[in-house]
Order: structure tokens, then sequence, then C-alpha cells
């Protein structure tokens, strides 16, 4: 520690080189601080200790095919079934078909089974008394800057009324908050509205249910208790498969791309080249000050000491540019959610990241410091101040 | 003064860059061809050319670093040209799926065949518009089809883990109006059994999609009797009896939607107000060009942007790198430039020699990182859940000549900024220190 001057005033010897190569690292890590954010947001999508409480029943023949009205009674008697609520998928847009909002058309009882969403209870009492009513979640609500007793045209992409127009109008009754917004990306997108409004209007619907959710009574039984569930209606018309919401919204983000994947090779291209381009500059700066360090050593530092600081030398470059990088990404990322009007959803940097980086970065600077270091060590005082 | 050139060096770039982005090739080829011709027709131009040749001579003691912008654009230019293969090859198959001459038909306001619902009068009644083609026996070319999704077990998965594939219900009529889909193993299904044919992509994806193979689709077990390709968005489908399919989904005798083929593509804007003008009908038609073209829009716009951003990010790290190699490469040369300056050459060909080899390291960089972009991603094969479907889209990454060339310009561009203002120190070097330095 008592070195720090020393290791920093080499590594600001030649300031061009430095902030040159310390631009390079923090394009780096901008880098991967944003694309981990996109990994964690697709990984911990819900994985809550509420979402790992929820059951979701769909139709086994695949996820757009309804389940009979009368399944629901049937799913609430099942022994460590707690609650069961269900919703429809409404499809519907708002202006113009490219502008989705993720509109469901859920039971009275729906937003019992999630206590993460937040709702004031007067807002909710008049939601459950307008028959039109819609609680509307926050954020969709700022982009388009709906209030409390707006009445908004919705268009549904799938059903029609019995007119067979596919415009609904529907009034704000109350604006849903996520108590956590960290992992509530989604609870202040939804535009909830009534089942049964829905059912009445449409004559698509018929009385059937999207999918069930229940909540369990005890998180430890959710295998059990979702074999149950299939077997009310094993070898019917209308089989079902349930999974936990953890392990239904996994496969369906699976489904979508293997963010992992994809992450993974871009980054591996972005720090193999790091690798090359900090491994030159440190190569550079320790050639070049090949009589400095055998004074050093002259004056009594021994190898390892020399050792010690060519490698501190290049952590602390790498540390300092990464640190830097991975601040940038942090304050970028509030930018495109904003920038997005809230359709990219993107989480804080949070710790792993950091950790995460700080870990590449140590790695990263080892590496790249070992070769330089390693000649430092082995240098001859002789041959060195004889410019050998 | 110095801040006015440096001003002037800055707009020079800004300018060079805007121009250089809206180049086609033919213009990139004759900007070679003119400094070529510079470089071996006038005094300026040959001096240099010996200066830039003493500089690439050296360029083997400085490999290390010289490989830094090879390697680093390289980077640059593999990950950009890869994440853009992924846009084109999504939108190719989806733009593929499309023709000019067919024409789908669907309830009105509904955006994809899957939310679409059209029941038996208005299927028969679209049948009888003008403008469809009539087969040899004087039968309109229209093919009412049933799309729905069902959930199959996913080929590497863990047991349990079902993806969504999306299942077409057909009948004879389909085959007429997609001529591109062939059977390459087995044979078609039989009306009225629980037979399917399985597209290549959905094979691909999907376990039990093999001929002779049984799959459970509900309670059902249906037998996999064929394979089809079609080189488009249909592969990623797996198709069966249109009725059969109606009956399992509880759909009785609606369908989603008709495709039909034209008479010729001119015929179509007869066919669309026909449709329109009939009071019984609320449906919407559209071209499969532009209905297949819509759908892959959002999609493909938004892994563009992921690309660029993700490509320009890698650009400055590797732009700096590259400024630095060649900060290092000019001051390694100091006194040799100087001499050069003091022996009566001027600043031009000191620039366009730092410049030139610095551009030449890119261009290698950038053949590099394309290369190898194109070995290891074109027919890569990718797959996600695509907009206005409810299955897996099944694609392959396309490496394309034009994606090399943005490559090769981003590479190029790269090149410039991390050449010139090495090279600008290098002409404005004051000769006396220069040559005192050792």
């Amino acid at each position: 520690m008592k070195y720090l001057h020393l290791v920093w005033a080499s590594l600001f010897r030649k300031k061009t080189r430095t902030i040159l190569t310390l631009v390079s690292i923090i394009a780096a890590f901008l880098l991967f601080g944003l694309l981990d954010a996109v990994r964690t947001s697709f990984a911990q999508a819900g994985q809550s200790a509420n979402g790992a409480q929820r059951l979701q029943t769909q139709s086994r023949l695949s996820f757009i095919q309804p389940l009979p009205q009368s399944l629901g009674a049937q799913i609430a008697r099942v022994p460590g079934v707690a609650a069961v609520t269900y919703a429809n998928w409404f499809g519907g847009a708002y202006q113009d078909p490219r502008n989705q909002v993720f509109t469901f058309a859920v039971a009275d009882n729906y937003l019992d089974l999630f206590p993460e969403i937040d709702v004031s209870a007067a807002e909710r009492e008049s939601w459950l008394k307008m028959r039109n009513g819609a609680l509307v979640g926050e954020r969709l609500a700022t982009r388009w800057g709906w209030k409390v007793g707006d009445r908004i045209p919705l268009q549904s992409q799938i059903f029609p009324d019995r007119n067979g127009s596919k415009n609904w109008q529907f009034d704000v009754a109350g604006i849903l908050r996520a108590k956590d917004k960290k992992t509530g990306g989604f609870f202040d997108q939804m535009f909830l509205l009534h089942w049964k409004t829905f059912d009445d209007t449409t004559p698509y619907n018929q009385g059937q249910a999207g999918w069930y959710v229940s909540r369990l009574a005890d998180v430890n039984q959710a295998d059990d208790v979702a074999r149950a569930i299939d077997a009310l209606s094993a070898n019917s018309d209308h089989e079902t498969r349930t999974q936990t919401e953890q392990a239904a919204t996994a496969s369906w983000l699976k489904q979508l791309a293997d963010i992992g994947l994809i992450v993974g090779s871009i980054m591996g291209a972005v720090f193999f080249t790091l690798l090359l381009l900090t491994g030159n500059t440190m190569m550079q700066a320790v050639r070049e000050r090949t009589s400095e360090l055998a004074v050093l050593k002259t004056i009594g530092f021994s190898d390892r000491s020399v050792l010690a600081m060519v490698l501190a030398e290049s952590i602390l470059l790498l540390v300092l540019g990464g640190m830097l990088g991975i601040a940038l990404a942090q304050a970028v990322v509030p930018l495109i959610v904003a920038g997005s009007g809230g359709v990219l959803n993107l989480p804080r940097v949070g710790a792993s990241s950091w950790a995460l980086g700080l870990a590449l970065m140590l790695a990263i600077g080892l590496i790249v410091g070992a070769l330089p270091a390693t000649s430092a060590m082995r240098l001859r005082i002789v041959d060195a101040l004889a410019g050998r | 003064m110095r801040f006015l050139a440096n001003l002037g060096l800055f707009v020079l770039l800004l300018a060079v860059l805007g121009v250089w982005v809206m180049l086609p090739w033919p213009g990139a080829a004759v900007l070679v061809l003119l400094i070529a011709a510079w470089l071996a027709f006038t005094r300026r131009g040959r001096q240099a050319a010996s200066v830039a040749s003493v500089g690439l001579s050296t360029l083997r003691q400085r490999i290390g670093a010289s490989a830094v912008i090879v390697i680093g654009i390289a980077g640059v230019v593999g990950v950009l040209v890869a994440l853009l293969a992924m846009a084109e090859g999504y939108s190719q198959t989806l733009r593929a799926t499309g023709s000019a001459d067919t024409a789908i038909v669907m309830r009105g306001g509904s955006s994809a065949e899957v939310t679409s619902v059209l029941d038996r009068d208005s299927a028969l009644q679209v049948a009888q518009a003008p403008g469809i083609a009539r087969d040899a026996k004087g039968e309109p070319v229209a093919s009412s089809e049933l799309v729905v999704a069902a959930n199959l077990p996913v080929r590497d998965g863990k047991p349990g883990d079902e993806g969504s594939v999306q299942l077409r219900g057909v009948g004879e009529a389909a085959w007429a109006v997609r001529p591109q889909v062939r059977i390459v193993e087995g044979r078609r299904f039989t009306p009225g059994l629980r037979e399917l044919l399985a597209g290549k992509g959905a094979a691909h994806q999907f376990k039990g999609l093999a001929p002779g193979q049984n799959v459970r689709l509900g309670t059902q077990q249906w037998q996999v009797v064929g394979v089809f390709a079609s080189g488009d968005a249909m592969e990623s489908e797996i198709w069966a009896d249109a009725n059969v399919v109606a009956d399992t989904y509880r759909r009785g005798s609606s369908r989603a939607a008709v495709t039909v083929k034209l008479s010729d593509p001119q015929a179509y804007a007869n066919f669309k107000s026909a449709l329109e003008s009939n009071p019984q009908l609320k449906v919407d038609a559209s071209t499969t060009n532009d209905y297949f073209a819509k759908q892959s829009e959002g999609v493909t716009k938004v892994l563009r942007i992921i690309g660029i951003v993700v490509g320009a990010i890698m650009a400055i790290g590797a732009m700096f790198g590259a400024l630095n190699t060649m900060f290092a490469a000019v001051a390694s040369r100091a006194r040799e430039i100087a001499t050069l300056r003091a022996i009566g050459f001027p600043g031009l060909p000191v620039v366009v020699a730092v410049m030139l080899e610095t551009m030449l390291l890119a261009l290698v960089g950038g053949l590099v990182g394309g290369l190898v972009a194109w070995a290891l991603f074109n027919g890569y094969s990718a797959s996600t859940m695509a907009s206005g479907s409810v299955g897996q889209l099944h694609f392959e990454l396309k490496v394309t000549p034009e994606l090399l060339w943005t490559g090769l310009k981003w590479a190029l561009a790269i090149g410039f900024i991390g050449g010139l203002f090495p090279a600008v120190r290098a002409a404005r070097l004051p000769i006396t220190a220069a040559l005192r330095e050792l």
C-alpha cells in the first residue's frame, strides 16, 4: 500500500497512452454493464418469492387454448391450494396496433394473489363497481398520460364485441404500483379489466378462462399440488399443464432467445480484444522503464516487490477503467429505459454485476500484467543499466 | 491558430465519416482508384508511397502492437456482422414466405393469422371473389386454413421442457398456393386421420417429429408421416388436415384465414376492392408480401439497433486502441520522420503514409472479422418466438456480401480516425526537437 503513489506515478508516466487505454477499458466495461443488466433482467424474471408461491395452469394442448370455467372450483378444492383466480389475454393496443398493452381480463379476486402489486383500497373498490373499469400500471399511465377517470379507447387484436367492432372503451379506475420496483417491472405496465365484462361483451369467449393462477399454502408442496391439479382434467378434452410461475416464465423466455449465449459470446470477443490491447500497453510501459526498474532494484527493491508493483499497476489500470465503465453503464441504463418509453425495462446494475465485473477486472489485470511483471522481475541490473 | 486547425480537423473528420457511411461500393472503388492513381502518378503521391513502404517494411518489428489494431477491429466487425446477420436471417426467412401473387384474407382488424377467425360462409365467399387464379378444373385456388399452437417437448431440453409450435390445419389447396413447399421425407398426411407433416425447422427443434414416430397433442396421439421443406417461415410449422385440427381444438367449421393465389399480381387491387365492397364480409386482405414484411419489421429493427449499439461501443474501444498503437509507432519513428522532413519532404506525404499504414491494418482486421463471422455464423441456426406467430420461428443467420461490406466500412472508418490524429502529430513534429531525441 505504501508504494501506491509510485505505482500511480508510473501508470501516468505517459498520460496519452494511459488515457487512451483507459477509454478502451471503459468502453469494454460499459458494454459489460449494459449486457449484464439485460442478462440479469432475463434471469430474474419470475424469480421472486411471491412467484414461487403461485402455480399457473394452462391448457396442455397450447397456451392459446382456453379452459372451462368449471375447472376453477375444482382447483380450489385441491388440498394445498389457498386461493384460485383466472385471467384471459385480451391483446390490447392503444392508438396504433404497434403500441401493444399488456391487457388481461381478470377475475375480481385476481389482485389478492399478487400481494406485490400495490393499489389503494378506495381505487380497488371503485374498480369493482365500474363495469368498464380498468386498473392501469403506473408506468403505462405515465407513458400515455392517463389519469384516474379518463376514458381509454383500446383496440383488441383478438376479440371483437357483439357488433363485430374491435374498439373497446375502458375507464381508468385506479393505478397499479409495483411494491418492489426492481423485480416488479412488469406489474406497472399491466392493464386489468373485468373478466365478466369481457366475457359478456365478446361472443368469442363463452365463459372460458385463459389460464388459472393458484396460490400455494406451502411452497414446498408445489410439485404435488401441480400434479394434483393436472390429474383433475386427465384424459378429458381439456387436459392441463401446471407449473410454478418461475418455471413458466423461464421456459417462456428461453423460447424467446438464448440470451445467456448471445451475451456470453459478445463479451468473449470484447474481453479477448481487451486482453490484447491492455497487454500491449503494459508491455510498452515496462519496456520503456527498463532502466528505471533497474535503478529501483539497485537501491534495494527485491525482485518480488518489483513484480508486485508491475502487477499492481496493471490491476490498477483495469480497475480504474472498469469501475468508470460500469458506473457509466449505471448512469446510462435509466436513460435507455426513459428513452424507450418504458418498453425496454432494464434493472439497475446490481451488486452481482459489480462483483462479477470486479472479478473480471482483477483476472484480466493479473493475466495482462503477468508477462511484463515476470520480465521486470527477471531483469538483471547490469544488463538493464547497460541498455542491453 | 492551433485550436482552429484542430477544429477544422474535427469538422473534416465528421464530413468524411458522413460521406463514407452513405457511400455505396462503386463509390468506394472509384475512391480507391483515385488514391492509387495519385500515389502512382504525382510527385507528392510517389513521395507518400515511398514513405509508406518504409513504414510497412518495419511493420514486422512492431507485430505485437500492430496486432492490437488488427484483432481489435476484427472483434468489432465480427460481432457487428454476426448480430446484423441475425437480423438479416430473421427478416429474409419471413420475407421469403410472402409472394406478390398470393394474398391473405383475415377477419378485419386482426394483426396475425392466429388471432383471426373466419366462419365457414365468409371463407367460402372470399374464395368466390374475382382475381383468384383457377386450377385445371376451373375451381378457385384458395386455401382456408386454421392456425393454432401446440405444445411439444423441445429436442435438447430437460424432461418436461416444452416449447410452442405453430400448427396449421390445411386442405388440398394449401399445396397449390404454396408451390415452394415440397416433401423431403415420407409422404403427405391422409385427410381425416390424425397424421402430421413436420416442417424441417420444427423437426430440428422438437423431439419426436421424425416420420413414423408418434407425438401427443393434448390427449391425442398423432402420427408423423413426413417432413417438408420450403426455405421460409413455413418450415417452422407442423401441418395436418384442417378438419381434424378443428376437431381437436374445438373450432367447428371456422377457419383462421384464407390464402389465395391471384391470377396475376395486378389482380390484387380488384380482389381487395371486391372484398371491401361486399357488405356480408368484414375482412382485411393484403398480399402475403406485405403481410410477412410487416411481421418481420419490429424484431428486425430491434436486432439491427442492438447490433449497431454494441458495435459502436466496441468500435470506440478499438479506435482508442488503434490511436494508442499509432501514436507509439509515430513516436518510435520520430527521428526518421524528422529526417525526411529535414531533407525536404513536406507534411502531406508523411500524413498520407501514416494513414495508409493504419487503414491497411484496419482493412486486414475488417477482412479477418468478416471472414470469421462468415465461417462461424453463416447458416447458424437460431430460433425465437416470432411476432404474429404462436410458435418458435426457426431461422438461419445470413452473412450476406452487403453485411461484409458494412463491416469493412466500419473497419476502415475506425482505421481512418485511429490514423488521422497520429498522422497529424507526425507531420507537426518540430524537426529540430525530434532530431535531437534519442
